[in-house]
C-alpha cells in the first residue's frame, strides 16, 4: 500500500536526532566553519559514545550481530533500515553538513568492507567502529587524472610473496587525515592489478592507518563542509597483507567484471544518502527563510495562479516543491534497497535530482534573502556554500544523468559515452 | 511506514485501465484530433471500466468501492497516457459526481449520484474558469446572489468541457466578494436552464478533441437546494484542490508517454552512425525528463495519499499540480526537440502532445479524484 507516513521508530529517531542537530551541531556550525582543519573533538566523542559506530547506518551500517539461537523470534521489524538511516542523515546535514560529514563512523570504506568483505574481513574491521574512541573508515578512488572515470587508475597494487605492494596517489580522500591520523581506522584504496584489464583489474584495498609507505601529502581548503577533512594520499611501496583485498584477487574476462559491480553497487545504498545530505541542508535553508518571512509578517498563497503570485511566493513554491521532489525520489531508492528491489536507476535518479536541486535551493535563498543571505553572521550562505558539493562528490550530477541515460535507453557505456 | 508500492487493488486498476488506453484510446488519438470528436463507442468501453461508479456508495447505486483519490491518480494517468482529450471527455462526469459525493447534501447525493451509476455514459462539466487574462479562482468574477428562496447567477465562464450535452453544470461563482476562496460557492445548474447560454464551441491550440464552451449568465436563476453543500456552501479550495490531484495525474500520465516515445526515437534513429541516443544532448535530456516525470507522480501521489487521509492536502496539491504541469510542458517540448523536423509534423504524435501540455497551466476543475 503507498503509504508516506514514517514508521513510528524512525520518526521517534527522527525528533531524537533533530533535538540533538538542533542543541549540539548547529550552535558550533560557524565556528568550525571558520576555523578550518579544527575538529569538535568533544561533540565527535560525544556522538561515538552515544550512537557508537557514527551515524549507524547511515554511512555504511556496521555488521548486524548474528542472532543467538536461543533468542525468542523477535517480532517481525518493518524492513526500513536504509531509509531511517536517511532520514538520521537528513536531520544531521539540517544541523551542520561539515560537522555530520566529520562524525566519526565506518564510512564509505565501510560500506565497502561490508558490501564485499569476508566474514573475517568485517570482524577484523569494523568492530572497531564500535568501540570507545570515535573512529573513520574513508575511501580512496579519485586520482589527480581519474575520478568517476574508474577504469583510468593508475595506483597499482603488485602481488609480492604475502604482500601487496601499493604505489600511487589518490586525492579527495573525504575523512582521510581523520582515518590514517587522527583514529586507528583505516583507507578502502582502489588500484589497479592488471592495468591492460582495465576496469576488470581494478580492486580495493584495505589500508590501515600507520602503515609504513602511506601518507598525506595534502589537506585541502575547501569551499564549504569545512569540518570534514579531504586530503590526498601518496602510497610509496606501501606493503599491506595479502588478505586486505576485496573480494576476489582474480582477473577475470573484461566483459565480466562481477567483483567491480559488486563494489560498484554499494553506491546503490550511499547515493540516496547523499541525496539526503543535500535535502538536510536545503531544508534548513527553506526553515531559515520561512522564519524570516513570517518575522517579516510576509504570508505566502499557494491555491492562487502562480501568475497572479509574488515573485518571491513562486520562487518559495518551487523550492519547496523540488525540495519535496528530491526527497520523495530518495525515499523511493531506499524503499526499495530495504525491499531488495534493484535500485541503481532509482538510485542516480535522486542524487541527480537532490543535488542539483538543493544547489539552486540554497543560491536562490541567499538571494531572496539579501543582506542575511550574504551575511556571515548567519549560516545562509554556509549552506550554499555546504550544498555545492552534494552535486559533485560520490558522482557528479552529470555522471548520474550518464547511468540513468544508459538505463532508460539500454546503452552501455560504449554505447553512450 | 513509507511505502511505494500498490495495493492489489490500485494494481489492477492500473492494469485495466492500461490495457484499456492500449488498445481502445491510443489507436485513435491522432484521428480523433484531426475530427475534433471523441467516438461515443470508445466512451461507451471506458465507461464500462466503472472507474466512477466504483467510487459511488452502495447507499446511491454506486459499486461501494472505497473513494481514494490516489487509486484515481493511478487511473487517469493511465487513460492519459492513451490521449489526454479523450481521459477529460470520459472523466468530465466526476467533476460533478466527487464534488456531490465529497461535500454535497444527502438531498444532492440522493438525486445526482445515481445518474453516474448507470450503464450509460452521462455528460456532466464544470464551470469555473472565466475569459479574461490572469484568471485566479480565487477571484471569480462570475457572482451568485440570494434573492429569497434562489441564487441568481450571473457572469462569464469558458473553458466548459461538454457544455452543450452536460445534463448538469457544476457552476462556480464568488457570493461573499473580496473572501478570496472561502467567498465562492458552487452550483448545480441544469442544462437548458434559463438565462444560462452556451456559446459556439471554442477553438483551442490542443485537447482538441475535446468539446469546450463559453458559458454565459445572466440572471440565471436557481433555487437555493442546488447550492453544494446546502445552507453551509461547499468548501471551495477542497474541491479545486481534488481537481488539481486529478490534472496532476493526467499530466503525469501524458508526460510519461512522450518520454517513452522519445526513448524509443532515440534508440532507433541513427545520424552520425549511431544512435542519437548515444549523445550526451540527447541522453542527457532524457535522463531529465524521466526524473521530473517520477519527481511529478511522486508528489501528486503524495498529496493524493494525505487527502485520502484526512491530512490537510490543499497546499500540496497546488504544487503537485504547478510541478506536473511544468513537467508536461517541459517534457513534451524536449520530445519534440529530440525528434526535430519529424516532431513538428503531424504524423508525429509529440507535436500533439506538445499542444496539450500548454493546456494544464490554463485547466481547473476539468477533472476530480
Amino acid at each position: 500500500m503507498i503509504d508516506f507516513e514514517l514508521s513510528p521508530r524512525i520518526k521517534a529517531t527522527k525528533n531524537m536526532v533533530h533535538m540533538f542537530a538542533e542543541q549540539a551541531v548547529r550552535p558550533v556550525a560557524r565556528q568550525y566553519d571558520e576555523n578550518e582543519h579544527e575538529k569538535p573533538w568533544d561533540l565527535l566523542k560525544m556522538v561515538q559514545k552515544v550512537m557508537g559506530g557514527g551515524i549507524a547506518g547511515a554511512l555504511g551500517s556496521p555488521e548486524k550481530k548474528e542472532k543467538k539461537e536461543d533468542e525468542e523470534p523477535k517480532e517481525k521489524k518493518p524492513k526500513e533500515t536504509n531509509l531511517a538511516g536517511a532520514i538520521t542523515v537528513e536531520e544531521i546535514f539540517w544541523g551542520d553538513a561539515g560537522i555530520a560529514l566529520a562524525f566519526p563512523g565506518p564510512g564509505l570504506g565501510g560500506a565497502a568492507v561490508q558490501a564485499s568483505g569476508t566474514p573475517e574481513q568485517k570482524e577484523k574491521f569494523l568492530a572497531r567502529f564500535a568501540a570507545e574512541e570515535p573512529a573513520w573508515g574513508a575511501m580512496a578512488i579519485t586520482e589527480p587524472e581519474a575520478g568517476s572515470d574508474t577504469a583510468n587508475l593508475k595506483t597499482s597494487a603488485v602481488l609480492d610473496g604475502d604482500e601487496w605492494v601499493i604505489n600511487g596517489e589518490k586525492i579527495f580522500v573525504t575523512s582521510g587525515k581523520s582515518a590514517l591520523e587522527d583514529s586507528e581506522g583505516f583507507v578502502v584504496v582502489w588500484a589497479t592489478i592488471d592495468k591492460s584489464a582495465g576496469r576488470a583489474g581494478i580492486k580495493p584495498f584495505i589500508v590501515e592507518h600507520g602503515t609504513p609507505g602511506m601518507q598525506i601529502t595534502k589537506i585541502e581548503d575547501k569551499m564549504g563542509i569545512r569540518c570534514s577533512d579531504t586530503v590526498s594520499i601518496s602510497f610509496m611501496d606501501c606493503r599491506i597483507p595479502k588478505e586486505n583485498i576485496l573480494g576476489s584477487a582474480e582477473v577475470v574476462d573484461k566483459t565480466k567484471t562481477e567483483g567491480f559491480k559488486k563494489v560498484m553497487a554499494t553506491f546503490d545504498a550511499t547515493r540516496p544518502l547523499v541525496a539526503a545530505m543535500a535535502i538536510g541542508v536545503g531544508q534548513a535553508s527553506l526553515d531559515f527563510m520561512r522564519q524570516k518571512l513570517t518575522e517579516e509578517g510576509v504570508e505566502l498563497r499557494y491555491g492562487i495562479n502562480p501568475h497572479r503570485m509574488t515573485s518571491l511566493e513562486r520562487d518559495v513554491m518551487q523550492m519547496e516543491a523540488d525540495l519535496k521532489a528530491a526527497r520523495l525520489l530518495t525515499w523511493r531508492a531506499l524503499w526499495m534497497l530495504d525491499n531488495g528491489l534493484r535500485n541503481d536507476l532509482q538510485s542516480s535518479m535522486a542524487k541527480a535530482k537532490a543535488g542539483l536541486a538543493v544547489t539552486r535551493i540554497t543560491q536562490k535563498a541567499v538571494e531572496l534573502m539579501g543582506p542575511l543571505g550574504y551575511s556571515r553572521e548567519l549560516l545562509l550562505e554556509k549552506w550554499m556554500r555546504d550544498s555545492k558539493i552534494n552535486d559533485i562528490f560520490e558522482g557528479t550530477g552529470q555522471i548520474q544523468l550518464l547511468i540513468t541515460a544508459r538505463r532508460l535507453l539500454g546503452f552501455s557505456r560504449e554505447q553512450l559515452k | 511506514m513509507v511505502s511505494f508500492e500498490m495495493s492489489d487493488e490500485q494494481k489492477m486498476v492500473q492494469e485495466t485501465v492500461a490495457s484499456f488506453a492500449t488498445d481502445q484510446i491510443e489507436p485513435i488519438m491522432r484521428e480523433c484530433d484531426e475530427s475534433e470528436t471523441v467516438p461515443g463507442e470508445v466512451i461507451a468501453k471506458g465507461w464500462e471500466l466503472g472507474l466512477l461508479g466504483g467510487c459511488i456508495p452502495e447507499e446511491y447505486e454506486g459499486f461501494g468501492e472505497e473513494i481514494s483519490a490516489l487509486t484515481n491518480q493511478i487511473a487517469l494517468e493511465e487513460l492519459a497516457w492513451g490521449d489526454l482529450s479523450i481521459a477529460l471527455h470520459l472523466m468530465a462526469p466526476s467533476v460533478l459526481a466527487i464534488s456531490v459525493l465529497d461535500q454535497g447534501t444527502e438531498e444532492q447525493k440522493k438525486q445526482l449520484l445515481p445518474l453516474f451509476c448507470e450503464e450509460e455514459y452521462k455528460a456532466a462539466s464544470c464551470a469555473v474558469i472565466e475569459p479574461y487574462y490572469n484568471f485566479c479562482a480565487s477571484a471569480l468574477k462570475t457572482t451568485a446572489v440570494r434573492d429569497g428562496e434562489e441564487y441568481v447567477i450571473n457572469g462569464s465562464k469558458c473553458l466548459v468541457p461538454l457544455a452543450q450535452e452536460s445534463g448538469n453544470l457544476l457552476v462556480f461563482a464568488t457570493t461573499t466578494p473580496g473572501m478570496g476562496f472561502s467567498g465562492v460557492d458552487a452550483f448545480i445548474v441544469p442544462g437548458g436552464a434559463k438565462g444560462m447560454n452556451i456559446g459556439e464551441r471554442e477553438k483551442n491550440m490542443g485537447v482538441k478533441a475535446l468539446s469546450t464552451y463559453p458559458v454565459t449568465f445572466k440572471d440565471c436563476r436557481v433555487p437555493t437546494a442546488a447550492r453544494l453543500g446546502g445552507s453551509s456552501g461547499c468548501d471551495f479550495l477542497r474541491v479545486l484542490s481534488r481537481s488539481r490531484l486529478g490534472l496532476s495525474a493526467l499530466a503525469v500520465g501524458m508526460s510519461r508517454r512522450a518520454l517513452e516515445h522519445s526513448i524509443d526515437y532515440a534508440t532507433q534513429r541513427v545520424a552520425f552512425g549511431e544512435p542519437i541516443g548515444s549523445r550526451q544532448a540527447i541522453a542527457f535530456m532524457i535522463a531529465e525528463m524521466a526524473i521530473e516525470v517520477d519527481a511529478a507522480r511522486l508528489l501528486a501521489w503524495e498529496a493524493a495519499w494525505r487527502c485520502d487521509n484526512g491530512i490537510e492536502f490543499e497546499k500540496e496539491a497546488a504544487l503537485a499540480k504547478n510541478y506536473a504541469a511544468d513537467t508536461a510542458m517541459m517534457v513534451c517540448d524536449r520530445g519534440v526537440q529530440i525528434m526535430g523536423g519529424h516532431g513538428y509534423v503531424r504524423d508525429n504524435p509529440v507535436e500533439l502532445w506538445f499542444r496539450n501540455a500548454r493546456g494544464f497551466a490554463s485547466f481547473e476543475g476539468f477533472v476530480m479524484v
